[in-house]
């Protein structure tokens, strides 16, 4: 039997043409909700380079959990209470936060050693109160290990509910202080120098990636929530140069790895949630790292060749108008020069490359003199030798050269 | 009653003229227990560039964040047209040392430029369209009006350096704190930055900046406060910067370089 024909193949369109129930539609669209938050919180998190303490925040949540869970049984609780649960991840991830904070600011301990002793620390003691808690007899504790991969299907409607308004709040403060934001991540001193509150900004900023890694443990797990958080902006980092498009399509791309993630914990009961929301938005990163146009790689060495072949085709036009009209030694050259209609059969330039030989050849002088008298003035990002010199390089300049020349 | 009181004051302080841009009493800050500027007193004249140099670690960059408070000082007292910095930051504005933020940054120059307008909009609000026109327009100051899009990391030094200053410039501000506006930029852009901050003391606003670079301080600033956690001297350029005084800021040290000392200094009467 094929896939396709396979009742799994069969559920999974089910699930994904809303056909799953009104539970199930609930479930993936606050999910959605959910990856749409961290992308755009999670741009933040990305730029100010605190994708491992936030790692370290999401493990040190689960002692939090679980003892919230046994303070809900203590105070008669039936079932987990899932409030309870996330004042107690976000208490216990704080505490590691601050222990993390008192490791390297008191004892001088380097930043990267710091996370990961509290990281598996906190998430040691988590793991022995849980498997301590599965001996109990109290009702609920079965869920409780789904906060560690994430189980979208075991979730109540009810709690995606809660999830989806927790994450749009968090999602419309972004949106309300995005450019407040923006400028304490660039520039502090600044912000600071025009009379921002730049400590309170930037704690706010930390304060709703701690709020999107704790409604995102359940659905995520939080093992794996942090990727959630950063995968999304490094995928859209290579698509734009713009923090405001970034964090756009980081919202998307987590919005759509949720959904995604969260129907095919519905169609295969077997995989854990955050495990294939994590998938999902790695494919579009991996995808973006080879395919977008101008940063991916494929692109990338497509652009460096191109440059190669220009500049080489430059500076055969520049000699050919002043003179000397053999033909380049590199074959690869060579080709390109009569793929183009610039050379004929036998190596020599055609019409076509005369008539435009000695604008090149003007053009590539004022860069060589430009490079020459002023290296610093040739901009990065720019096609040296190729581009028109008098649109890139400062007209001072350009002047200067003309009047040596002249 | 009370506001008309207000109004009255505020007319007799710009009647008189003797308010400096800046004043500052007694000035010292310390980073861990170790005083990085001691009891510094200083004032700046009714016009002229004033550069601000002394030895690395002198605590120049510090005298300026102390002004703006972004460092809390131990002791002292900072007055900006006479009062606390907090009252006036509209009319002051601030160019960072160009190293101390990411210039992979993913935004674009424009962008950098309109921030110099947030201080007056505020938080929580939206640019007006005459924001980023006078955003564009400062671009357009410093000649960078065709690279508005261009994300800063595809400038050059020099450029990113115009972009700072054209994001000071949005600021329309009355006093300028300036950290090392010229370092490590070309020779076309140090021109245009000097030609920008003569253009700004015309216009009788007041520009302090940290200086560097011994050489050209006689021929770019008017005045010079010579720091090295301590005031050595303050003044203007031609009496201030002398032999004596270059010896007591820098020690022993630009013995070792006897290209490095300025002008003024030879020219000592």
């Amino acid at each position: 039997m094929t896939f396709i024909g396979s009742e799994a193949f069969v559920r999974l369109v089910e699930v994904f043409t809303l056909q799953a129930g009104y539970n199930a539609n609930t479930v993936m669209a606050g999910t959605a909700v959910l990856g749409a938050a961290a992308g755009v919180v999670g741009t933040f998190v990305f730029l100010r380079g605190r994708a491992l303490i936030s790692d370290a925040l999401s493990h040190a949540t689960l002692p939090g959990i679980v003892l919230a869970f046994l303070a809900g049984s203590a105070l008669g609780f039936q079932t987990r209470s899932l409030p309870l649960l996330l004042v107690g991840a976000t208490l216990s991830g704080l505490v590691g936060v601050l222990a993390m904070h008192a490791l390297t600011r008191i004892r001088r301990i380097t930043e990267d050693a710091a996370i990961g002793a509290v990281l598996g620390s906190f998430f040691g003691l988590g793991v022995v109160l849980l498997s301590y808690v599965q001996t109990l007899s109290a009702g609920g504790q079965a869920g409780l290990h789904h906060f560690l991969l994430g189980q979208a299907a075991a979730m109540a409607r009810s709690e995606a509910i809660t999830i989806a308004v927790l994450a749009a709040f968090a999602l419309i403060l972004v949106v309300l202080f995005f450019k407040e934001f923006r400028l304490a991540a660039f520039d502090r001193e600044f912000a600071a120098g025009i009379g921002w509150p730049v400590s309170a900004i930037d704690l706010g900023m930390a304060a709703l990636g701690v709020a999107v890694t704790v409604i995102g443990l359940q659905t995520v797990g939080l093992v794996m929530i942090v990727a959630l958080l950063v995968v999304p902006p490094v995928a859209a980092r290579f698509w734009s140069n713009d923090v405001k498009v970034i964090a756009l399509v980081a919202g998307v791309v987590g919005a759509f790895s949720a959904f995604t993630g969260a129907a095919a914990s519905y169609a295969f009961t077997s995989v854990p949630t955050g495990a294939a929301i994590v998938l999902a938005a790695g494919a579009f990163a991996v995808f973006s790292l080879f395919f977008a146009p101008k940063r991916g790689i494929i692109g990338v060495a497509f652009a460096a060749l191109r440059f190669r072949l220009d500049l080489a085709q430059a500076r055969w036009l520049s000699s050919v108008a002043k003179g000397n009209e053999a033909a380049p030694r590199d074959p690869l050259v060579r080709a390109y020069l009569r793929m183009a209609g610039l050379t004929g059969g036998a190596g020599m330039p055609t019409a076509a490359a005369r008539a435009s030989a000695p604008e090149v050849s003007r053009n590539l002088d004022l860069w060589i003199a430009a490079l020459a008298r002023r290296p610093e003035s040739v901009p990065p990002g720019v096609r040296f030798g190729i581009d028109r010199a008098r649109d890139v390089l400062p007209s001072d300049l350009i002047a200067e050269i003309e009047g040596r020349a002249a | 009653m009370l506001q008309v009181t207000r109004v009255n004051r505020d007319m007799d302080a710009s009647v008189e003229p003797a308010t400096p841009a800046l004043r500052v009493r007694d000035l010292t800050v310390a980073y861990q227990g170790r005083p990085a500027l001691w009891s510094v007193d200083y004032e700046t004249p009714a016009s002229g560039l004033v550069a601000i140099v002394g030895p690395n670690g002198a605590g120049k960059s510090t005298f300026i964040k102390a002004c703006l408070g972004l460092v809390p000082a131990l002791s002292g007292e900072v007055r900006v047209f006479g009062e606390p910095i907090g009252r006036v930051r509209r009319r002051v504005g601030y160019v960072p040392q160009r190293g101390s933020v990411d210039w992979d940054f993913p935004v674009s120059a424009l962008d950098v430029v309109a921030m110099g307008r947030y201080g007056h909009v505020g938080i929580g609000r939206r640019l007006t369209q005459a924001d980023r026109e006078g955003a564009l327009a400062a671009l357009a100051q410093v000649g960078l009006a065709d690279l508005a899009q261009r994300q800063i990391g595809e400038l050059s030094g020099g450029q990113q350096q115009r972009v700072f200053l054209a994001r000071a410039l949005a600021q329309d501000s009355q006093l300028y704190f300036m950290d090392e506006p010229f370092a490590g930029v070309d020779a076309a852009t140090e021109r245009a930055i000097l030609d920008l901050l003569r253009k700004l003391d015309h216009e009788k606003r007041t520009v302090v900046c940290v200086h560097h670079d011994l050489q050209t301080v006689a021929d770019f600033f008017d005045h010079v406060l010579l720091l090295n956690r301590t005031k050595i001297a303050a003044g203007p350029v031609t009496t201030t910067l002398t032999a004596e005084n270059l010896e007591r800021a820098y020690g022993g040290r630009l013995m070792h370089g006897a290209g490095q000392a300025p002008r003024a200094a030879e020219a000592r009467p």
